[in-house]
């Protein structure tokens, strides 16, 4: 029983820390009160949508912005696509409260509205950056959710 | 059960089903399932598509049906409300709405549009048009909750509003220049209580209009921006 009860303090820490540290924010809890008996994976099962989704997005954005692609002069770089891409992106991190990611993706996409290349690159990376942290913190969450599920048998 | 002083709301509608029935219209695969549940939650059926088009195949609007009745096509479901994204490839939410009240059979489905950027002409062009409401995402479950009012029932138009908040009848300005105050970049405060507790007084309350156009557009604009007025 001692056990149970220290892995929920550990997730119940956890858990604050990812919002005390700007990585979530009040969204997620909207989608953890969207989980109830009816529906019990429904957070890990939208999460899982937007990773899916962040990481096809990254690769599109990564295409064309890739610097071994030849032909990548400003003027080759279509800021449309890339916006579109971002703003993608920018929802969906919104819509699970991915906080960090989501502003970056503001930052993302003024770069490519002023057609900034630099800014774009850097953004790029700090959306990568910021993604896979919450990626990671995420997974770690889910981990322990799980551990305690079993544990509480 | 709370009234506020207004005809308490009937959940079930006129027609034989017992549940409302919503068509959600999304390009992001994560918003339609977070729409999708939110409105599960609430107590909706749901039909989740994703892009303009489709929204209007299903209705049986499209292009290559002129009447919902040729080729014996029948909707499977009366809709009752229609919620749709802004920003989408091909066909945006506004001209689905569009559509949507150009069309004589279903105009007289509310359609509420969801946008993740708060820009003030995009709300106006939408409300003008005929739309419900407007949300700002990320939606959240007040959002949906505020939106069942406008499907309940069609003879009584009340001020839906969160009850636990215990917000006066205007919920759904009240709510939606709420959303309005709140700058995107700006990460969420707490749970949502509806703030603008001063804006209470309105004769639109207690309306019975149906027609989905009137009030709401009135009342919201001049009150939004002097919202708007003291943001950004």
């Amino acid at each position: 029983m001692d056990g149970l009860v220290q892995l929920q303090k550990q997730l119940v820490d956890y858990t604050a820390s990812l919002f005390r540290e700007g990585f979530l924010d009040d969204q997620f809890n909207q989608l953890q009160q969207l989980q109830d008996e009816s529906n019990p994976e429904f957070v890990v099962e939208v999460v899982t949508l937007f990773f899916e989704d962040a990481e096809r997005l990254l690769n599109e954005l990564s295409k064309t912005l890739d610097s071994s692609f030849p032909n990548r002069g400003q003027a080759s770089i279509d800021f449309k696509k890339l916006d579109a891409h971002v703003h993608q992106l920018k929802g969906s991190s919104s819509s699970i409260g991915a906080q960090r990611v989501h502003s970056v993706c503001i930052s993302f996409r003024n770069s490519c509205e002023e057609q900034n290349v630099e800014g774009c690159l850097k953004n790029l990376q700090q959306v990568r950056h910021e993604y896979s942290l919450v990626k990671t913190k995420l997974e770690t969450l889910f981990r322990m959710e799980k551990q305690i599920l079993e544990a509480a048998g | 059960m709370e009234t506020d002083g207004v005809v308490s709301i009937d959940h079930v509608s006129p027609e034989d089903s017992q549940e409302v029935h919503v068509l959600a219209v999304d390009d992001s695969l994560v918003d339609r399932k977070v729409i999708e549940r939110l409105l599960k939650i609430s107590a909706c059926k749901v039909t989740a598509v994703d892009s303009g088009i489709r929204a209007l195949q299903f209705l049986g609007l499209d292009e290559q049906r002129r009447t919902s009745e040729s080729d014996g096509f029948v909707p499977s479901l009366k809709v009752d409300l229609i919620i749709t994204d802004y920003c989408m490839p091909e066909m945006t939410g506004y001209e689905l709405l569009k559509k949507i009240k150009e069309s004589s059979m279903f105009r007289e489905i509310p359609v509420v549009i969801m946008s993740s950027e708060n820009i003030l002409p995009r709300i106006d062009r939408c409300l003008e048009e005929g739309a419900e409401d407007f949300i700002v995402k990320p939606v959240k479950l007040s959002d949906v909750k505020r939106l069942k009012g406008y499907m309940a029932t069609r003879e009584v138009k009340v001020g839906s509003h969160d009850r636990r908040s215990g917000a006066e009848g205007v919920g759904i300005e009240i709510n939606n220049k709420r959303k309005l105050e709140e700058e995107e970049e700006i990460s969420d405060v707490s749970s949502s209580p509806p703030s603008i507790s001063t804006l209470s007084s309105s004769p639109f309350a207690s309306s019975p209009s149906s027609s989905p156009t009137s009030s709401p557009s009135v009342l919201a604009s001049p009150i939004r921006r002097l919202k708007m007025s003291n943001t950004d």
